[in-house]
């Protein structure tokens, strides 16, 4: 079936080296960009930043921030904005609260009711913007203002709190170590005949075997879609540049749930995290909703001339934000174990930051979900690393800020040169 | 040769991988109009970039002089003020502000920054009337026609105290009759002493103003011709290296049963719906038949064209369509499509193309469903319908993961059609198919809707380019003010019989 196929193949030839290194500085830029930084801070924390117990506090700290990130990808791809996420997530964060600790409601129950309380919430400002055409940054902004004022209403300046142990355990919780743990180095004991912290290896081995399973996955589809690439006779890069390119990958990944392991396993929120990053990366670069939305932002009346239909579209990716926004509301009210009066104020602008910072285009119509991922963490590692490094808060606010204006102009200055 | 006003010698521009231009000469004389004309892609608009500074020296090699002096322009604006102005092909006016403030738009009649707007306004005034524009200042740009913005943009070219004047396809979007009031405000200048550039794809408009004739082909000067030495026929073979023997491919008609038909089409106007567009139009297109629209500019053509096609245009619309001898339901671009009708749009920038993606997504955007399965979608599957769509349409790129953006007219109109022949409709309408691209994507194209004419679909294309019609249709409605106020046979149609239905249609409605 090849033997078609084959003369393209000879003409244009196999992507060069060169070519391959190029095309994957622009892919993987960003996450040279996380490598490097983590390095930095992780030589000026005199390796703190890299203490498992560290790692495992960056990924808590901006669990709601990628949450929240995601939906918002969706949103400025589709060329629009969204600045009502924050007041959703604190306003629903103290509806979750009223309705665990105020009226003893089931915490799955009372999550399911907040995250289509979400939804609906979504639903109203896409209304407006997809039937009604009012520009999505007057509408949110409205509802910003609209939320944070039902916040201080609901909560009456109190804060409500502690949440039932099973509802906490979304953003304190780990997963079972269903296997048991795994003592490579048995730890030294205190005089009490405990163990003493930082010393010997035990591993939470379930997290470890995920791990490996993980990478295992991402290795075999790498493989399965180099091989559909060949056989329909289209450019493959490099077999050597393939295996290092893998290889690094699962290196960072196995190192990373390493860490994990070595403290108390997978966080249940970085779960939860997972699973959405992965559905996302496959609707937008798989399914046609997704590639409608790049079509739309890209151009929303050559869109509609080919029969899409941008409101509906519209409609949904807000309903969609506003329960991303509700999800990202339960997990940071339950990391606080309450809900206060100031939750998630400036939320938005982290979120927004991280889609930048990962690429996307404010014109709408370009932008990855892996790259807004990374932009996050480009911006909580940066959190991270310099609250640890003591750097004051004022400071740290100027520097996030030059490296949001940087990253955007060094993008556009590549596309340029592109 | 010392009433040489500009010389560009041995111009090459590369860009990464592709030699744009290469060694390029031309010469304009003063007070001579001269005609560049070439493919779309054959390097016009980045000679013409070159020669306003847009690409600065050093970015090419050769030379420029000027009034026997050697340029280096490092910017737009150092060749604007020794007087070489351009006009672009999509107009760089301001549609929310006035004619008199985009007139002296970065270029203020001002003091200390404080704009003296009776100043303004006395010369705004008295460049319409060097232009022939009979409009007040004051009026907002975007409420005049396109023909009337053009003027708009040669005033503020002779603001600037223009002595060489260059358009870039400037009548590509105008009426017959706006075009030709501008060819003559062209001569006009001409006579003045002003020297002009005009980049067109319009032979008789050239044929008809220009002094000589410089042909480009890919990036290369192929010959310059003196005005008695210009004929259409020498042109086009310069211009493709070959010659045409036949602008239009031959056919033989296999006309079958009505495959689609519009009875009682009344559409109104989407701001004033007071106002009716369309008035009650009644058409059909039999199976294997090419049927054109002829008619002026805003006689109603695309406006009917996008209300049957999902009532993408205007309010009120009633009317019955018909696929097939039944009810077809298209009231939506959606279920238009499903219906088994394709519109390709005249406007490919704003309604064809997603231009900040690659040819591949563009191609398959109106039937995703037809490389999907439950809503995912199957990437080599659409790799292959779009190779198959490129080598089918003859689109020039170096693979289907090329940006649309970066292409030219013509293969970007090509990839248009390639979206719209994939959807597998029964029906085509094509809007200005041909609109802005050069003799030999047109031919391509006409080779296109001939074969789907063969394979016993409908075709009905608009054009403003008569001899166009007539070449490919079998049949012609002419459309004038909403109706249709004539219908001719090929054996019969003539342009003379087009315009002479318009003319006695609007002599029927002055009555």
């Amino acid at each position: 079936m090849s033997t078609e196929t084959a003369p393209s193949t000879v003409n244009s030839g196999k992507a060069s080296m060169q070519d391959a290194i190029k095309e994957n500085l622009r892919e993987y830029g960003l996450v040279l960009a996380l490598v490097v930084i983590m390095l930095f801070f992780g030589y000026m924390t005199n390796g703190i930043l890299f203490l498992p117990v560290n790692l495992t506090n960056v990924v808590l700290q901006n669990s709601y921030i990628i949450v929240m990130a995601l939906g918002m990808l969706l949103v400025i791809v589709a060329g629009h904005i969204d600045l009502s996420v924050g007041a959703v997530a604190g306003f629903v964060g103290a509806v979750a609260a009223i309705l665990m600790v105020d009226f003893g409601v089931n915490p799955l129950l009372a999550g399911l009711l907040c995250i289509a309380l979400g939804g609906a919430i979504g639903g109203v400002q896409g209304y407006f913007i997809a039937f009604m055409k009012i520009p999505s940054f007057i509408v949110t902004l409205a509802g910003m203002l609209v939320f944070k004022g039902l916040l201080l209403n609901v909560l009456s300046g109190r804060s409500v709190g502690p949440f039932p142990p099973l509802f906490q355990l979304l953003s304190a919780g780990f997963i079972p170590d269903v296997i048991g743990r795994w003592t490579i180095v048995a730890p030294t004991l205190n005089a009490a005949g405990n163990p003493m912290p930082g010393t010997g290896i035990v591993l939470h081995s379930t997290t470890m075997v995920i791990g490996v399973l993980i990478v295992a996955v991402m290795l075999y589809f790498a493989l399965a879609s180099r091989r559909s690439r060949e056989s329909h006779g289209y450019n493959a890069e490099p077999f050597v540049f393939f295996v290092l390119k893998n290889l690094v990958l699962a290196g960072i990944i196995l190192f990373l749930m390493y860490k994990f392991a070595s403290f108390r396993g997978l966080p249940n929120v970085l779960v939860v995290m997972g699973l959405l990053i992965g559905v996302f990366v496959f609707v937008t670069k798989r399914m046609t909703f997704g590639r409608r939305i790049y079509a739309m932002g890209g151009n929303e009346k050559a869109s509609k001339l080919s029969g899409i239909h941008t409101e509906r579209l519209t409609f949904m990716i807000f309903v969609i934000m506003g329960m991303l926004a509700a999800l990202a509301g339960l997990i940071y009210s339950a990391r606080l174990n309450m809900a206060t009066p100031k939750a998630g104020a400036g939320l938005e602008l982290d979120v927004i930051a991280a889609v930048f910072v990962g690429g996307a285009s404010a014109l709408g119509g370009v932008g990855q979900v892996m790259g807004a991922v990374i932009g996050a963490f480009i911006m909580g590692v940066m959190n991270n690393g310099m609250g640890i490094m003591g750097i004051n808060i004022d400071w740290q606010q100027v520097i996030k800020g030059l490296v949001l204006l940087g990253a955007v102009a060094f993008d556009l200055y590549n596309k340029k040169k592109a | 040769m010392n009433d040489t006003i500009l010389e560009m010698r041995g111009i090459t521009k590369t860009f990464p991988g592709v030699k744009a231009l290469q060694d390029v000469n031309l010469d304009v004389r003063a007070g001579e109009i001269l005609a560049v004309v070439g493919e779309n892609g054959a390097g016009k608009s980045t000679l013409m970039k070159v020669l306003s500074g847009v690409y600065p020296f050093g970015d090419y090699s050769g030379e420029i002089r000027y009034f026997g002096q050697e340029n280096r322009f490092s910017g737009i604006h150092d060749s604007e003020r020794v007087g070489i102005v351009i006009i672009h092909q999509e107009l760089a006016l301001v549609p929310l502000l006035s004619i008199a403030e985009n007139i002296f738009l970065g270029n203020e009649q001002a003091r200390f920054g404080v704009i003296d707007w009776n100043l303004v306004r006395t010369k705004a005034a008295a460049l319409l009337r060097k232009v022939g524009l009979r409009e007040d200042p004051d009026t907002l740009v975007t409420n005049i026609g396109t023909g009337k913005q053009q003027l708009v943009e040669i005033a503020k070219a002779l603001a600037k105290d223009v002595k060489l004047l260059i358009l870039d396809e400037p009548t590509a979007s105008l009426s017959e009759k706006d075009s030709e009031a501008l060819l003559n405000l062209l001569l006009e200048f001409k006579a003045q002493g002003m020297s002009c550039i005009l980049i067109s794809h319009k032979l008789n408009e050239v044929k008809k103003v220009a002094d000589r004739v410089t042909v480009i082909r890919d990036g290369r000067t192929i010959e310059t011709m003196d005005k008695d030495a210009i004929t259409e026929d020498r042109i086009i073979t310069s211009m493709v290296g070959r010659s045409l023997e036949d602008r239009y491919p031959a056919r033989t008609p296999k006309i079958g049963e009505t495959i689609f038909e519009v009875k009682n089409w009344v559409v109104h106007h989407p701001i004033h719906p007071e106002r009716q567009i369309i008035k009650g139009i009644n058409l059909n297109v039999r199976k294997g038949e090419v049927v054109g629209i002829a008619g002026l500019m805003g006689a109603g053509r695309t406006e009917f064209a996008m209300s049957v096609f999902g009532r993408s245009y205007g309010t009120g619309i009633s009317g019955e369509v018909y696929l097939h001898g039944k009810p077809a339901d298209t009231s939506t671009v959606g279920r238009a499509i499903d219906a088994g009708l394709a519109y390709a749009t005249e406007d490919r920038k704003t309604y064809g193309l997603n231009l900040i993606d690659h040819i591949k997504h563009n191609v398959t955007l109106a039937h995703l469903q037809g490389v999907s399965r439950s809503g995912v979608i199957d990437d080599m599957a659409e790799v292959k319908v779009a190779n198959d769509y490129r080598r089918r349409t003859n689109i020039r790129s170096s693979s289907v993961y090329q940006i649309t953006g970066n292409l030219s007219g013509g293969n970007q109109q090509k990839v248009v059609l390639s979206k719209w022949l994939f959807s597998k409709p029964d029906v085509l309408i094509l809007d200005e198919p041909t609109r802005g691209i050069d003799v030999g994507a047109k031919y391509e194209i006409y080779g296109i809707i001939n074969q789907l004419a063969d394979e016993g679909k409908g075709v009905l294309v608009i054009s403003s380019e008569m001899p166009e019609l007539l070449g490919i249709c079998d049949r012609i409605y002419v459309l004038n003010e909403g109706r249709i106020v004539g219908e001719l046979g090929r054996e019969e149609a003539s342009q003379e019989k087009i315009m002479r239905a318009i003319v006695r249609g609007e002599e029927r409605a002055v009555q």
